[in-house]
């Protein structure tokens, strides 16, 4: 008895404790399992990610600093040298004009239409998952594909768009010896392509956007345009800016179109549509030269980097000021 | 039991990461060692279309049992060129790699890293072709296989129209002797009709090139590009004379294809290969035909070389499959196969070459032609590693001028800015 009170006595303060104790194990793995398991599921990506996304871009960076023989896969340190070559380069200057002007041409066009668009599928309309699943069509495409076919009716002299203009009594267009022109063309296969795309995932924001906002609009008497201007665009905000962002990384990497827009590949006799990409791939796999094109890709990499951010702040303000607008 | 579903997708994941880096890293064949009972599997990769048809290849096998060939063929020579830089002095590489002229001299760069062709097969190949695959220490690392010598094409039909001789032998005499005269009759030609006389401007500054000792490197490596008189010479000529009798600038663009068959234009430089490039674009046309001559001398455009890289499994059994395959007999059969004009000299001698004609171009016999050219061929222009990157500009050069973009000395000054960051 005096030996059980004891027990009974000893374990008495430990009672209240005791339970959480004998299932501890259980409850600390299940515990663990709640605070790791998420970085577990995770973790293929990023280790995917460690091998085939983080490996290269820190040996791109030790590659850029040196003088690479790709064959002998052997270099000699040459500090910064390649990045002074590459900044002293004209071509790339006037590489880094091209995509810019590229970039303009087709994203803003392209954003404008892709939201018009979106708001027309967005209402009412007869055969609405036909029209819906058309503007899909395009980005199905292989980008080559389209490359080629939007080259051929661009050709100068024998090229479909020309005849036409031709036909209209209008002077053709040099599309491969206007710098403008050509970027003009190049545009247009982007645009053709991502405007599709662009619209499904601002038309599959406009159908979150509650209803009941646009009721409450219409008996206040707010008409089609206002409602999209006061509701619509506001709403949209976070998707426009993630729109905006692929569309900028997107397009500041440009490179199937302007490498399919003439024979040779490499931007036009006066460097016309040379663009970053088409540089980088043109001295790393053209003139085997991995020093200089890996300094362009870091080179390249910043100005991303850069232009995004610029991209998030100036599309945060916009958007966030006409949120502001609204009553 | 709660991690494993976790660690089996990581498992998955990471197998199927590590298939596709094995995938890409490794996805050409690799050469297989020869086994202990006399078997090998060699391997062969070409590109486009070589003429080693599998009836060719079989009757190797069948001389040498116990040998088998595998053929790759890459779509063009650019994969075939990025595949085999990747690759060489690595794993991956073909026992029997072929490389394409144009980027024969970045290969030669790496001659340490190819096998030297046996002694008894020196001296096969024409002078200049040989040469061009020797390097400076004199080994011969290149199996030479077909040559590009050039013609003039032009057609009969428009010709006529200009009141130009019509007759292969005439055109001939009419375009005999220097490019003046070449241009002369172009001149002519353009006065009369008023439409151009050739296709492209830089297929001239080819053809010019092509026909100096030196251009744009020394052989000790010295870059005398922007100093060459002979280059600016050429530049000259070709921007003054060849820019206002040419339809287009460059070749191979989308116009130029659609251009062969309307007549736009009436003669072309015309290396044998370019013969089914001309009857496949323009079949309809009739009116083509070959003149047995080449303005300022002979002059060759592109051919090949089988190279095989010394760290292979079978280096001994592909120098003899190589050996063998640009024979003169295997080379000609080549060209019957495919029309790849055969660079070895008793190849010459052969009925299967100099009996052969082409009907398309009115039945001329474009096999004669061809050796006549060949061996009107007298010098063999030093191409350094960099002659394509410089070559390349300069003809981006004519094309600007062409383009009226620039004219014709800032285009000069452009291009000397910009070959002297090479």
């Amino acid at each position: 008895m005096t030996a059980t009170a004891t027990r009974l006595d000893e374990s008495a303060p430990d009672r209240p404790l005791r339970p959480p104790r004998v299932i501890s194990f259980s409850q600390r793995l299940s515990r663990w399992d709640l605070r790791v398991s998420p970085y577990l599921y995770i973790s293929p990506f990023f280790i995917m990610f460690a091998v085939v996304g983080l490996f290269p871009i820190a040996f791109t960076a030790v590659i850029s600093f040196m003088d690479w023989d790709l064959v002998r896969n052997s270099g000699q340190f040459v500090g910064v040298d390649q990045y002074a070559w590459i900044l002293g380069q004209p071509q790339f200057w006037t590489a880094l004009r091209n995509t810019f002007s590229i970039f303009l041409l087709s994203s803003v066009p392209q954003l404008i239409a892709a939201v018009v668009i979106a708001a027309m599928l967005d209402r009412n309309i007869r055969g609405r998952t036909f029209w819906r699943m058309g503007v899909l069509v395009p980005f199905v495409m292989a980008p080559v594909a389209v490359a080629l076919i939007f080259s051929n009716m661009f050709g100068d002299n024998h090229g479909l768009v020309n005849q036409i203009l031709a036909d209209t009594g209008l002077p053709a267009i040099q599309w491969h010896k206007d710098a403008f022109w050509s970027h003009v063309a190049i545009a247009t296969m982007v645009n053709f392509r991502w405007t599709g795309y662009n619209t499904l995932i601002l038309l599959a924001a406009m159908q979150a956007i509650p209803r009941d906002y646009y009721e409450a609009a219409t008996v206040d008497g707010a008409g089609a345009f206002r409602q999209f201007r006061s509701i619509t665009l506001p709403s949209l905000k976070p998707t426009l800016i993630f729109v905006i962002i692929t569309a900028t990384i997107g397009g500041l990497q440009i490179f199937d179109e302007p490498r399919m827009f003439d024979q040779f590949g490499r931007g036009g006799a006066a460097q016309q549509w040379l663009t970053i990409t088409l540089y980088l791939y043109d001295i790393g796999w053209g003139q085997w030269n991995f020093g200089r094109a890996a300094a362009l890709a870091w080179i390249l990499f910043l100005i991303i980097l850069i232009i995004g951010l610029i991209n998030l702040l100036v599309t945060r303000r916009l958007v966030r000021g006409e949120g502001r607008r609204t009553p | 039991m709660k991690l494993s579903r976790p660690i089996a997708t990581i498992a998955t994941v990471a197998g199927a990461a590590s298939i596709a880096i094995i995938a890409a890293g490794c996805s050409a064949p690799s050469a297989s060692g020869g086994g202990d009972d006399g078997t090998v599997e060699l391997t062969i990769a070409t590109f486009n279309d070589f003429g080693y048809s599998d009836e060719l290849l079989q009757e190797y096998m069948d001389e040498n049992p116990g040998v088998t060939i595998v053929h790759n063929r890459a779509a063009t020579s650019n994969d075939a060129r990025a595949n085999y830089f990747q690759k060489l002095g690595k794993e991956g590489l073909a026992d029997i790699e072929a490389v394409e002229v144009d980027w024969f001299t970045e290969a030669m760069e790496y001659s340490d890293l190819l096998a030297e062709v046996p002694a008894d097969a020196e001296g096969r190949w024409l002078d200049w072709k040989e040469a061009a695959a020797t390097d400076g220490e004199g080994r011969l690392v290149g199996f030479g296989t077909d040559i590009g010598p050039q013609g003039v094409c032009y057609r009969s039909d428009l010709f006529a129209a200009a009141g130009l001789p019509t007759d292969r032998a005439d055109v001939a005499a009419l375009l005999d002797g220097d490019w003046d005269n070449f241009f002369s009759v172009a001149d002519q030609y353009t006065a009369a009709t008023g439409k151009p006389f050739i296709d492209s401007a830089n297929s001239v500054l080819q053809g010019i090139v092509n026909q100096l000792e030196t251009a744009y490197e020394e052989p000790d490596g010295t870059i005398v590009a922007t100093e060459n008189p002979d280059i600016e010479d050429a530049y000259t000529t070709v921007v003054e004379r060849a820019v206002p009798i040419s339809a287009y600038a460059g070749q191979w663009s989308d116009d130029w294809f659609a251009s062969m068959a309307n007549g736009e234009f009436a003669a072309m430089l015309c290396p044998g290969w370019m013969h089914g490039v001309i009857s496949g674009n323009a079949p309809e046309v009739a009116g083509w035909d070959v003149a047995d001559v080449f303005p300022g001398g002979g002059g060759n455009w592109g051919g090949s070389y089988l190279t095989v890289p010394a760290n292979g499994a079978n280096v001994e059994e592909a120098l003899k499959l190589a050996d063998w395959l640009t024979a003169p007999e295997q080379q000609v059969k080549a060209f019957v196969n495919a029309g790849t004009f055969p660079s070895q000299s008793a190849a010459y001698e052969d009925e299967g070459l100099t009996a052969f004609t082409n009907e398309y171009f009115n039945n001329a016999p474009t096999g004669e032609i061809g050796i006549n050219r060949a061996e009107a061929v007298t010098v063999a222009t030093f191409k350094g590693p960099k002659f394509f990157q410089f070559h390349d500009a300069l003809q981006n050069a004519v094309t600007r001028v062409f383009d009226g973009v620039e004219d014709a000395s800032t285009s000069w000054d452009t291009w000397v800015t910009e070959v002297s960051a090479f």
